[in-house]
């Protein structure tokens, strides 16, 4: 998939003279706080925003970290 | 026979299109805001270009949930006519009523020029005005305009003949050039250029016209 602000940060970076970097994209980080009554259900409830609203599966994948609060 | 344009906080172009479609073409507009649950008898819907929702999250994104989009979805599934320009195809694409999405445009720039496209109308109802092949020139102005899908989408979309319009010098990277894309029963259309720029010789061309009149049949 076409990521030019990728391509065009990975191109800056060689300008800066650091070399071996190969492949640069940039996606989005969300932080969250979210309820749930246990660890299955939240990660249940964050499959779904993410299918759903976080990001679009036509152009984006997703991958989520879930820590519970203290 | 009325045609309503969804107006969203931060849509900008919805008053070009009332301009255009009421102003240049005579036909009757309304405008429907996005949290109102009726579309009031409208025979056509109308999603504008601008910046709904601050194109927070992804351009379109937040849009599909306004109350007003449940209701433009049953009509679009019902057969009625759809055009969502620019930001409204981006909007239709979230929506799922599209195939693809819009991404950044291959150079990161943002295009505002005069654009020559070809039409394909295939099955696409809103641009059966237009012949197989014709050129037309309607005006871009996107930043978020390349469209882009999976290679099995492409081929299918390809055979269906859904890609009906193409930039001739594909200025923002989008596969095959695509600049438009209409749903496989041809009622619904989206596009990035925008046609509501091109209904009056005194802005430089009219060959959008027969596009907005396609609204009302």
């Amino acid at each position: 998939m076409l990521d030019p602000a990728g391509e065009a940060t990975r191109a800056a970076a060689g300008r800066l003279g650091l070399a071996g970097l190969s492949r640069l994209r940039i996606g989005k980080a969300i932080d969250l706080e979210l309820e749930a009554d246990d660890r299955e259900s939240a990660e249940r409830t964050l499959a779904d925003l993410c299918d759903r609203l976080l990001a679009n599966p036509v152009t984006e994948t997703w991958t989520c970290e879930l820590e519970e609060a203290p | 026979m009325t045609v309503g344009i969804v107006v969203f906080p931060g849509s900008n172009c919805d008053r070009d299109m009332a301009w255009a479609v009421q102003g240049c073409l005579g036909l009757p507009t309304r405008f429907l805001w996005h949290g109102d649950t009726e579309l009031n008898g409208v025979s056509a819907v109308v999603l504008p270009g601008g910046f709904s929702y601050g194109d927070y999250l992804r351009c379109g994104a937040l849009a599909r949930f306004a109350p007003l989009l449940r209701e433009v979805e049953a009509f679009a599934r019902g057969g009625g006519p759809v055009l969502g320009v620019c930001n409204g195809f981006q909007v239709l694409t979230e929506m799922g009523l599209l195939p693809g999405a819009l991404t950044r445009n291959r150079d990161l720039h943002f295009l505002c020029e005069p654009c020559d496209l070809d039409v394909e109308p295939g099955p696409c109802r809103l641009l059966a005005g237009y012949g197989s092949r014709e050129q037309v020139q309607f005006p871009i102005a996107h930043g978020e305009g390349c469209w882009q899908c999976d290679d099995g989408t492409f081929a299918a979309l390809e055979q269906t003949g859904q890609l009906v319009l193409r930039y001739r010098s594909n200025p923002n990277g989008s596969r095959g050039a695509v600049a438009g894309v209409c749903n496989a029963t041809g009622n619904v259309l989206g596009l990035m250029p925008h046609p509501e720029r091109a209904c009056d010789p005194l802005l430089g061309g009219a060959d959008g016209r027969r596009l907005l009149q396609a609204l009302v049949g």
